[in-house]
């Protein structure tokens, strides 16, 4: 990675959020601040695994052009985004992104901004597996109402 | 001959197709997330061709098509040729 390009990686193994972070704020000495998100499996809800199936000519082009259209709506220094595919159980990371900027602000709005984009428009298909049995999640309203924030 | 006789059967057993892929909830009411399907002049025929529930799944306004990775738009309508891969692409569920 260079350290002004965007870092975008769509996972099928499980990765380390803290190394990731580390490495990113490592090359980007220059950003005043750096915010992140983190999603992972949540636990309860009876939930046993969780499966995100991808579309290799799609997600991970489209999660590039999304980077691109972050890089061009705020001054960043750096831009990390890692996603996984595949089968994962409670507590497992899903998706970090992190922004690098000279000021918070910027920051702080360009990873609110990502991860509501990934959250509604990324080509990902979910299923959880509860009691032994699998089923398809349908989109969540919540998620169609965060994006018209951003007009 | 021989050369010749070889193709023809190669050639039979490589008939012209196009690779359905089923993302999704479409993966299981087509009992598979991809097959191949004997080529046909227009995705239109494709789904002809296919066991009726599912073809009136795979028409549902909701699911967006791609043609060899390019996102189709409503009035798209492609001439298909042998190899070519349509993805039926439901709802995504996000990230």
């Amino acid at each position: 990675m260079t350290p002004s390009g965007s870092d975008v990686r769509l996972l099928t193994d499980p990765f380390d959020p803290a190394h990731e972070l580390g490495a990113f704020t490592r090359v980007h000495p220059e950003a005043g601040g750096v915010v992140s998100f983190l999603g992972q499996v949540r636990a309860g809800d009876e939930v046993e695994a969780l499966e995100l199936q991808h579309y290799e000519p799609l997600t991970l082009p489209a999660m590039k052009d999304l980077a691109e259209r972050v890089r061009k709506r705020w001054e960043l220094e750096g831009l990390l985004v890692i996603h996984r595919s595949g089968v994962m159980e409670p507590g497992d990371p899903i998706v970090l992104v992190a922004a690098a900027a000279r000021h918070r602000r910027d920051a702080f709005a360009a990873a609110d901004y990502a991860m509501d984009h990934l959250k509604s428009e990324s080509w990902f298909w979910k299923r959880e597996k509860a009691d032994g049995e699998w089923r398809w999640i349908e989109p969540r309203a919540q998620d169609f109402e965060d994006i018209a924030r951003w007009g | 001959m021989h050369a010749r006789a070889e193709l023809v059967s190669s050639g039979e057993k490589n008939s012209l197709s196009v690779k359905l892929v089923f993302l999704g909830r479409l993966e299981d009411l087509a009992g598979g997330s991809s097959r191949k399907v004997p080529l046909a002049p227009s995705i239109d025929a494709v789904l002809d061709g296919l066991d009726p529930a599912l073809a009136s799944a795979l028409r549902e306004p909701r699911v967006k098509l791609a043609v060899n990775g390019i996102l189709l738009q409503d009035t798209d309508a492609p001439v298909l040729k042998d190899g070519d891969e349509i993805a039926f692409l439901p709802p995504v569920s996000g990230g």
